[in-house]
């Protein structure tokens, strides 16, 4: 099967499973329809500029500078900028996976594309959100602990991920 | 400058991005619709398993903060514990499985079924941190 089929073969599936949805319980379908509604005009905008940003990354940053930065010997310069990044990337993580996919072919180290996703967690803006329902000292502890455990995740999924590529291939 | 060729890379990567995009949209918004937070909070026992119930629940659908912020409180004022809500915020935008297969084929399998199991075991060593670090505070 062509490989550019499968993503369409995919959303296909699910709408036969909302289908399927809708003939057991409509009321359920209808739910999902309009939260997925009130999600796709959220992440629209998101997932656009993400694709001009890939454009632009494409047409002005070379593999090489890529790999100076992110790359195996970026160092210290790497994880800050993978670490900001994260936190300061808007939308579901999904979103950046096409993103993420790019840097990595162009040479981005795992352990760096792991710390981006798992920094996701900390959102700047909703920083006032998470005060008003956990308390100010909750969100400061939390996040100064997902900064830590997001370098930890990042250098352990590169110790794992990068050994024997082949293994989950077979 | 080669612009065509970025643009048709750029397409190419978008139109094959889109479905599965909306595809995980939809299986997401089926999932929570299925699953209210009344229900997730029943899950909950108050014993010392209740950070892995946590973390495994909000393992399933992931995406948003601000949903998770609010499902939180909801089970924080239903009587879960701390810990358990913590182990369900950080899971909730660190693990994916409904997005798996998507971060799979992007970004490798072996790389994101990887990071996810790490994902995993993390949201309830950092909920464990968190509420020992709270605890010493507040003492």
């Amino acid at each position: 099967m062509k490989k550019a089929l499968k993503p369409w073969l995919f959303l296909f599936a699910v709408l036969i499973l909302y289908g399927l949805t809708g003939l057991a319980d409509a009321g359920v379908a209808v739910r999902a329809s309009e939260r997925s509604l009130g999600i796709l005009l959220q992440v629209m905008p998101i997932f656009l500029s993400v694709f001009v940003f890939i454009f632009l990354l494409d047409l002005v940053i070379r593999p090489r500078t890529v790999m100076k930065n992110l790359g195996a010997a970026s160092g210290l310069r790497g994880w800050v900028i993978a670490i900001a990044g994260g936190v300061i990337s808007a939308g579901p993580a999904y979103v950046w996976f096409p993103l993420l996919s790019d840097l990595r072919e162009k040479g981005m180290r795992t352990a760096l594309a792991s710390a981006f996703l798992y920094n996701r967690a900390i959102k700047l803006p909703l920083l006032p959100l998470m005060i008003y329902y956990f308390g100010l000292l909750y969100a400061v502890v939390l996040t100064v602990m997902m900064v830590l455990a997001s370098v930890v995740v990042g250098l352990l999924t590169e110790m794992l991920a990068d050994e024997k590529v082949d293994e989950f291939q077979e | 400058m080669h612009y065509r060729e970025s643009a048709a890379k750029t397409l190419r990567s978008f139109f094959y991005t889109l479905p599965l995009m909306l595809g995980i949209i939809l299986l997401i918004s089926l999932v929570l619709a299925v699953i209210p937070p009344e229900m997730i909070s029943a899950l909950f026992s108050g014993g010392p398993s209740d950070s892995l119930i946590g973390a495994a629940v909000g393992s399933i659908a992931g995406g948003s903060p601000v949903a998770s912020y609010v499902i939180g409180g909801e089970l924080l004022s239903a009587g879960v514990s701390l810990l358990a809500v913590t182990a369900f915020l950080v899971a909730w935008v660190t693990v994916g499985l409904i997005q798996l297969p998507v971060e799979m084929d992007l970004l490798g399998r072996r790389f994101a079924i990887i990071r996810n199991a790490l994902s995993f075991v993390f949201a309830i060593l950092v909920a464990s941190l968190v509420s020992l670090v709270l605890e010493v505070l507040a003492a």
